[in-house]
């Protein structure tokens, strides 16, 4: 028995070796291919997130880089073959790693490949799975969310967009509001109302084609200016049976499984929404502290300001640690402790940082995008207005803290 | 070098780690200082509280390892490294334990830093130490110390001496013509005078030495060199105790927030009592994870140490701050009552926050490497 034992160790230990110099290989390629294939840069700057693009030069730009960075293997790395992946083992997160690090533009598709691909592989059937994974990877078919409505925010199972079985189709109506992506998209990821007395069974999830009769999106301007989200109305629209996802009835249970492992399953297949880590933005809050000048000396060397700014180091520090640590049994406090705090807390951190970007720029953060004095082009003020999209969006704060305090500490639930 | 990703935190390690849990959970530490506080509480008309520690608990942790688990093992020891030895002390943190240990570890890698295996050797068989380093303003800068050495006869005073009235020996930093050196002398030769001190599971005070002998660890000229090296791992060990404490804090108010009924619900129900709640969590994880990487960088990439360290212990001062704060407000009348051990840990981490520095002087060390 202990030889076996002993023998099955070197076994382990070996593939383990394998793997991992397959994985460096796999790194060495990623670093490499994205440091020849970098696009340059667009004429007018992209914006800061993924889910702002309207500009048909930055969309049609977005799916090409999409397309050439799926076809080098970094989207769909790890999916099967079957459904236009690359079929390889643990390839996915250092693909990820790499273009995070690399500085590159960030995936446009990233609502579709973040919780439409995730939501597929786990509920699709396999003809959906052939037929919507491919153009997901490749970006021929953006994707959006039409989860929230004007009345289901936060308390988003009482949504009233209601599904009318008539034959082999649905007949949909309602209204979804801050549909990211809205205005561009191909598909919708859909919740909607087929039974108005079960509040919890009586949703199922649809993919509702944006193209159908019926469909009208308008844009929402944000506080920030930008567009990037939409109000979307549904009269009467046609989505066929097999366009259904998972049983009828089971779309709060898909929803919430998707939600819950939501940054887990994005990361799964490849979605990078953003392309400046946290690590970068606080780097360049160093840097403009330094260069940036008041009262005779720069904002670094007045102490009150260094010590917030170095707190927030600090804290961004500790998010990738918490990353690191989530994958340690013995010291990550249960499987989910760790992954449900990221959304809050990074949310929350990329705020504190922009807000200290402001008063590091003083009366100079009152010049805003498009100014020709603004410092880096505004770009502070515009993402201090953005990292709201992060606090309130996808579960706010509050909402976050709620299953934190739920599932992570077992308080008593707030319904 | 790098570090490894899984913070070099083995099955051993997690064993170790697992087994101090248990060992601290059933011996109750607390449970055991409770009757040596009696009589000891009015601050105005009680009678002195006496230093007190669990000789059978030191022994019995002696008996399982822990304070040789740290020292090379061609001085007798384990030959572990800083993770485990935070492990160790996250757990003796979580049980507010009073024990000489705390300060042997931090004195094992003081002696492993300036290489003196001899009297490694001392600790692998059995001797308790602490340091005694700072001087009466309670600066940090190795400079500060009010001990002078003439030869290797020490005079002086070294002042907040932890666990002065539990330990054989102390670490001292002593100044001379040539700069700091480090010694060791024995309790026994000193005149400790125990401060009076808010934290109830410590013990602190002054070592006052008259021409008291000393054995060499770090020649002088060489002591501020030695001490700067081993700050990092001082600072994990605490903010490993912090953290540990901190938990303990989370999981009781989550445990009290459960069953305390108000207005017919129990209060955790109540999102102004469940968030804040969320928040210790967020907060007590954020430290962990600097520990960890901490821990991690001392023993597998030193020329990060101090970077790493500063930030685990910056961040276990603003947490212990904040988780103690929660605490006592969430745990209503009964935690601002003496009988609640809810007290003992706020004071446990009050003490701790200002221990080696607090958040503010490391955040400023920290900036001068960025």
């Amino acid at each position: 028995m202990a030889a076996y034992r002993l023998k099955q160790q070197l076994v382990n230990n070996m593939s383990e070796q394998t793997s991992q110099s397959e994985r460096d290989e796999f790194r060495e390629y990623c670093q490499r291919w994205l440091e020849e294939n970098r696009p340059p840069p667009t004429k007018i700057p992209l914006p800061q997130n993924a889910y702002e693009v309207t500009f048909h030069d930055h969309r049609t730009y977005l799916c090409d880089w999409q397309a050439k960075c799926y076809e080098a293997q970094l989207i769909g790395t790890d999916v099967p073959q079957d459904y236009g992946g690359h079929g390889h083992t643990e390839f996915q997160a250092i693909a990820s790693a790499e273009v995070r690090k690399a500085n590159v533009p960030y995936f446009i598709n990233w609502i579709g490949l973040g919780m439409t691909a995730p939501t597929l592989l786990i509920h699709g059937t396999e003809e959906q799975k052939k037929r919507f994974l491919p153009p997901i990877f490749s970006a021929e078919e953006i994707w959006c969310q039409g989860f929230s409505e004007p009345g289901a925010g936060s308390d988003l199972v009482s949504l009233q967009t209601s599904a009318i079985k008539d034959g082999d189709n649905w007949i949909i109506n309602g209204s979804k509001v801050w549909t990211s992506l809205g205005a561009i998209s191909s598909w919708m990821l859909l919740l909607a109302r087929n039974d108005k007395d079960d509040k919890y069974n009586g949703i199922t999830y649809f993919m509702a084609d944006m193209a159908r009769e019926g469909v009208t999106v308008r844009p929402i301007h944000k506080m920030t200016g930008e567009s990037g989200f939409n109000e979307v109305f549904l009269e009467d629209v046609v989505i066929p049976d097999n366009h259904r996802i998972d049983d009828v009835g089971a779309g709060w249970k898909v929803a919430m499984s998707t939600l819950t492992s939501e940054r887990g399953a994005a990361a799964g297949v490849g979605a990078v929404a953003s392309s400046e880590s946290p690590l970068t933005a606080v780097l360049q809050l160093i840097e403009l502290a330094k260069t940036t000048k008041r009262n005779g000396i720069t904002v670094w060397d007045d102490p009150v300001a260094r010590d917030r700014i170095v707190n927030v180091y600090v804290r961004i520090e500790a998010t990738m640690q918490n990353a690191r640590r989530t994958r340690i049994k013995a010291l990550n406090g249960g499987a989910m402790r760790l992954p449900l705090q990221g959304k809050v807390v990074g949310s929350e951190i990329a705020q504190e940082l922009n807000e200290i970007a402001l008063s590091v720029l003083g009366l100079k953060s009152s010049l805003y995008v498009g100014d020709e004095h603004a410092i880096d082009d505004g770009k502070w003020a515009l993402g201090y207005m953005n990292t709201y999209t992060g606090t309130i969006s996808g579960g706010s704060s509050e909402i976050q803290r709620n299953i934190l305090g739920e599932r992570v500490l077992g308080l008593p639930k707030t319904k | 070098m790098t570090q490894p990703r899984d913070f070099g935190f083995d099955e051993e390690t997690g064993m170790l780690k697992d087994a101090a849990k248990r060992f601290l959970d059933e011996k109750r530490p607390l449970d055991q200082l409770r009757p040596h506080l009696a009589g000891t509480e009015d601050p105005y008309h009680g009678s002195a509280r006496e230093a007190w520690f669990d000789q059978d608990n030191w022994s019995e942790i002696q008996g399982l390892g822990w304070h040789l688990l740290a020292v090379p093992e061609n001085a007798g020891g384990v030959g572990m490294g800083l993770v485990a030895a935070a492990a160790i002390q996250e757990e003796i943190g979580r049980a507010a334990c009073p024990t000489p240990l705390t300060g042997t570890l931090q004195a094992t890698f003081v002696l492993r830093e300036a290489k003196a295996d001899k009297l490694l050797s001392q600790v692998a068989e059995g001797t308790s130490m602490a340091l005694a380093i700072h001087g009466e303003d309670g600066s940090l800068e190795p400079d500060s110390t009010d001990v002078t050495a003439n030869g290797t006869s020490l005079s002086g005073t070294s002042w907040y001496v932890q666990d002065i009235h539990k330990v054989d020996k102390f670490i001292v930093s002593a100044n001379s013509e040539q700069g700091i050196g480090l010694y060791l002398v024995s309790a026994g030769d000193c005149d400790l005078q125990g401060d009076k001190i808010v934290d109830l599971t410590r013990d602190q005070g002054r070592v006052v030495m008259n021409g008291v002998e000393a054995e060499v660890i770090a020649a002088p000229g060489e002591g501020a060199e030695v001490l700067s090296r081993s700050l990092s791992a001082i600072l994990t060990l605490l903010a490993a105790d912090m953290v540990g404490a901190a938990e303990w804090q989370l999981q009781a108010t989550t445990e009290y927030a459960k069953v305390r009924t108000q207005f017919d619900r129990p209060i955790g129900f109540f999102q102004a009592v469940k968030h804040p709640i969320v928040n210790m969590m967020i907060s007590t994880d954020e430290t962990r994870s600097l520990v960890y990487n901490a821990a991690c960088a001392y023993d597998h990439e030193p020329q990060d140490a101090l970077r790493c360290a500063l930030m685990a212990k910056a961040s276990a001062s603003e947490t212990a701050s904040f988780c103690s704060n929660r605490s006592t407000q969430l745990h209503g009348g009964i935690g601002f009552t003496w009988e609640s051990d809810v007290q003992i840990y706020h004071k446990r981490q009050m003490h701790s926050q200002f221990l080696h520095g607090d958040a503010s002087w490391h955040r400023a060390k920290l900036a001068e490497l960025l």
